[in-house]
């Protein structure tokens, strides 16, 4: 790769991130930690019976894991505009949405790949059946990428606000209704031992509109954010 | 061809001449819309005969469903303001589009209200997590989105900009939103109740309906001129013409 050139600028771009999340290792653990207490919390208030937790297992580790999700987004563009290199970013040569888009892929394998690797033990803690496990995950590894991508042009929207963190679940949370409709709805279809490919098909296919949508138009919105 | 019409658009799109415009309209509308009402009320609460299933509880669907379409119409005309306003950044579209905002969530709101109050006494329920009714509890969610992004920001135009871009997330996703809301609903639940197709109403049913509809349209029309008119005032406050206006007040109340 020639130096400078657009996949360089990216491979960069991808190595320094990936560098600094390694570099602060506990923040990683965090969202983790998160999703793990809130499930544990569940058998808590509503009483330990295999049989209500088996059934509400799907839908609680899915909205943990979105909720975990949402936690780690607010931190997804905030270094960069706050030690100005997102301004450098944006002067530069390559296009944005190519950088934005290594920056959301650097987010997604930092504080969502974590969240399925430990989505099974979370379901097991619920008494999820095995099979019913492995559409969970595969409905995570579609859904996640998903979320992050989405929740991204939300978090450049709100990037120019003084105070985003509530702000940003009211904006990100309406629009994530058909994700968790969805994905849910995968494993509740492989519970009842019903065909749940559809579903998944349905968030590949909007997995496949956002990878291409939603870099662009994150681009444009942290451009619309940081124009003052 | 004439071309005054788009020359008048033009102008119109200027503050002031804007300003002047909505000043001339909002008493008319604002009439118009009270008017309408009144007989709309009347022909709904007096002269339309009561339902042979549902009594007098179907009355309320003068309010909800002219309710309803202004919470839809009214995210129709944000969209298109909102495009508008990040293509050709006219300012006046922006503050066209913050101004709906609310009033498009309070429409939403006053179906949720009246749509709650008619499912107590027909499905014994205020709430039940049908398709529709989701969708619009959505609606109104995304509305509350949108109106807190727009108030986040310390500059005016730079949040009504990132709450415009916002609106356009927003109208790709709620027809995907209604559609996977059915899905989930047809999923687990069979049958539902579903509200009575205005096609199979009586002519002296739908008369009424049909002037609220009216009714809602001229209370918008009204309600965002004056809210565009506060706004334009606040967000111009330095300008020529502002101060021009506020002198002639001074010395119009001296006189």
């Amino acid at each position: 790769m020639t130096p400078g050139s657009t996949p360089a600028a990216c491979a960069a771009l991808l190595r320094r991130d990936l560098t600094l999340a390694w570099r602060r290792r506990g923040d990683i653990a965090l969202p983790v930690l998160y999703a793990v207490i809130v499930v544990t919390l569940f058998p808590f208030a509503l009483g330990p019976e295999p049989q209500l937790l088996q059934r509400i297992a799907g839908g609680v580790v899915f909205v943990t894991v979105l909720l975990a999700m949402l936690l780690s987004l607010d931190g997804l563009f905030r270094p960069d505009i706050d030690d100005g290199s997102m301004e450098q970013l944006m002067l530069a040569p390559q296009p944005l949405a190519l950088l934005v888009g290594m920056k959301i892929l650097a987010h997604w394998l930092t504080a969502a790949l974590p969240l399925v690797v430990v989505a099974p033990v979370l379901a097991s803690m619920l008494h999820l059946p095995p099979p019913a496990i492995v559409v969970l995950v595969v409905a995570l590894a579609v859904a996640t990428p998903l979320l992050s991508l989405l929740g991204a042009v939300l978090v450049a929207l709100a990037a120019g606000a003084k105070r985003s963190g509530m702000l940003l679940a009211l904006m990100l949370l309406p629009l994530c209704v058909p994700v968790v409709i969805f994905a849910a709805g995968a494993v509740a279809a492989a519970q009842d031992g019903l065909p749940w490919i559809a579903p998944i098909a349905w968030l590949g296919a909007g997995l496949a509109l956002a990878v291409v949508l939603a870099p662009l138009a994150c681009a444009a919105a942290l451009r619309i954010a940081m124009d003052t | 061809m004439a071309n005054w019409v788009p020359l008048w658009l033009h102008r119109l799109g200027s503050p002031p001449t804007f300003y002047r415009f909505a000043g001339a309209v909002y008493p008319w509308a604002l009439g118009l819309a009270f008017v309408l009402g009144a007989i709309a009320l009347y022909g709904g609460l007096v002269v339309a005969p009561a339902d042979y299933q549902q009594g007098d509880a179907y009355r309320i669907i003068f309010i909800h469903v002219p309710s309803a379409w202004m919470s839809l119409f009214i995210y129709g005309v944000m969209t298109l303001a909102a495009f508008i306003a990040l293509v050709w950044r006219i300012k006046l579209a922006e503050t066209v589009a913050m101004a709906s905002a609310p009033i498009g969530a309070a429409f939403t709101a006053i179906t949720l209200a009246t749509g709650s109050l008619w499912g107590k006494p027909m499905w014994g329920t205020w709430w039940t997590w049908d398709a529709r009714l989701t969708s619009e509890l959505v609606l109104l969610f995304i509305y509350l989105g949108i109106i807190g992004l727009c108030h986040a920001f310390e500059d005016r135009r730079q949040g009504a900009r990132a709450a415009a871009f916002l609106v356009l997330v927003g109208a790709v996703n709620v027809p995907i939103v209604h559609f996977s809301v059915n899905w989930w609903n047809t999923l687990h639940q069979g049958a539902t109740i579903r509200l009575l197709g205005p096609s199979h109403m009586a002519a002296s049913m739908v008369w009424p309906l049909l002037t609220m509809m009216g009714a809602t349209k001229f209370y918008y029309i009204a309600s965002l001129f004056s809210r565009v008119r506060t706004e334009l005032l606040a967000a111009e406050g330095g300008k020529a013409w502002v101060r021009e206006l506020a002198v002639a007040g001074v010395a119009g109340g001296k006189a």
